[in-house]
């Protein structure tokens, strides 16, 4: 049994320890905050860039159509972009994106496809290099970073459009955690190449006039559709950052409370030993004062 | 004259500007152009250059690189890589 000063320190330890997860849930706190209005802000650009498309790929279609649309027409070799974050402390949130992408990468290899991967987040390396050291094609660390944003996002994207242009890739799926709300957030794959033409994308209302593309409708269409994959890797990133301070803000919640939990209890050991302690003593000064 | 444009200019990390106005001047590739209100749809990319907004007697100017132009009869859309405001001067 443990003793009244060891009991003392054991409190202060745990006590200590929740100063810290509930400075790095309010520090999450306000960075989800900052995080979702970033995701929010960057909203209207790929909405816009995704019915452009979409209204771009209705008219191109057949042999002509780019192949970053149409794709290569194999589906044999696959590249996968695993996005998570650098840091850990953020419960589930790395593992549930890693988990995800493992469960389609041995789906792929059982099927007889080569498997490539990307990793996004020191995290992602970590979890992917021990199983798929020899797949792993190379590593982004969002850490190099300040703030997430173009050129975060640009060098991924290039070497995607470099892997697939050099015939090592046939279709590329980006896996990321999509930010439904603080305590939910969805391990998410998502289409880059062939590119995913959104179904929800409203028409745009001609009134019956001809669109007029200057220079030509395939030039214009060769040129969105690689800037769509850095729009849309952004777009990830930012629901990612969203997720990560979602995820962390939870698992910092729950440790805190833990904690509160956990001080209670010892708090109460503490008092119940305290108590027979003292009641012990006096029994002995009494017992010792009747022999007298 | 018409009614006026609707135009909006975002880049992948905000809305720059959103709203209505008289004109929009843009460097196509092919050659700048004016949009105004009711413009027959049409879309082209943008060189590097200036955008500018008239809008009464206000003159506002954006630097934008790596864009495209959408014009709808909804209005106007610039999709731009970078875009930010130039300093009235």
């Amino acid at each position: 049994m443990a003793s009244l000063k060891e009991m003392r320190n054991r409190i202060g330890s745990v006590k200590s320890t929740q100063k810290i997860t509930k400075a790095l849930n309010m520090v999450a706190a306000a960075k989800l905050k900052r995080a979702q209005d970033q995701a929010e802000s960057a909203r209207p650009y790929a909405q816009k860039m995704a019915s452009v498309i979409a209204n771009l790929a209705a008219g191109v279609s057949g042999d002509d159509a780019p192949k970053l649309l149409a794709g290569t027409g194999a589906e044999q070799k696959h590249l996968i972009v695993v996005a998570t974050g650098d840091k850990g402390l953020a419960g589930g949130f790395n593992s549930n994106v890693i988990r995800a992408a493992r469960e389609r990468i041995n789906t792929l290899i059982k099927g007889g496809k080569d498997v490539r991967i990307i990793a996004v987040g020191k995290k992602s390396r970590d979890g992917l290099a021990r199983l798929y050291g020899d797949k792993l094609v190379h590593t982004f660390e969002m850490s190099d970073h300040k703030v997430i944003g173009l050129p975060a996002a640009e060098p991924i994207a290039d070497m995607i459009a470099e892997e697939f242009e050099a015939g090592r890739a046939d279709v590329v799926t980006l896996f990321y955690s999509r930010f439904q709300s603080v305590i939910s957030q969805v391990p998410t794959p998502k289409k880059l190449i062939p590119a995913e033409v959104a179904g929800d994308a409203p028409p745009v209302n001609l009134n019956g006039a001809v669109y007029e593309y200057e220079p030509s409708e395939e030039e214009i269409l060769e040129t969105l559709l690689p800037r769509n994959i850095t729009t849309q890797i952004l777009a990830a990133l930012y629901e990612n950052q969203a997720s990560f301070f979602g995820a962390q803000m939870g698992a910092m919640d729950n440790a805190t409370r833990n904690a509160g939990d956990l001080i209670n209890s010892l708090t109460l050991q503490y008092n119940r030993k305290r108590q027979a302690q003292i009641t012990t003593e006096l029994i002995e000064i009494i017992a010792g004062a009747e022999a007298l | 004259m018409a009614g006026k444009l609707s135009f909006s200019l975002v880049s992948p990390e905000r809305e720059v500007f959103s709203g209505l106005v008289d004109q929009v001047d843009a460097p196509g590739v092919e050659g700048d152009f004016g949009v105004l209100a009711d413009h027959a749809p049409f879309m082209t990319a943008l060189r590097e250059g200036t955008v500018t907004v008239l809008d009464g007697g206000n003159r506002r100017q954006f630097e934008v690189e790596g864009g495209f132009a959408d014009v709808t009869p909804a209005g106007l859309t610039i999709l731009a890589e970078r875009a930010s405001e130039v300093a009235a001067g």
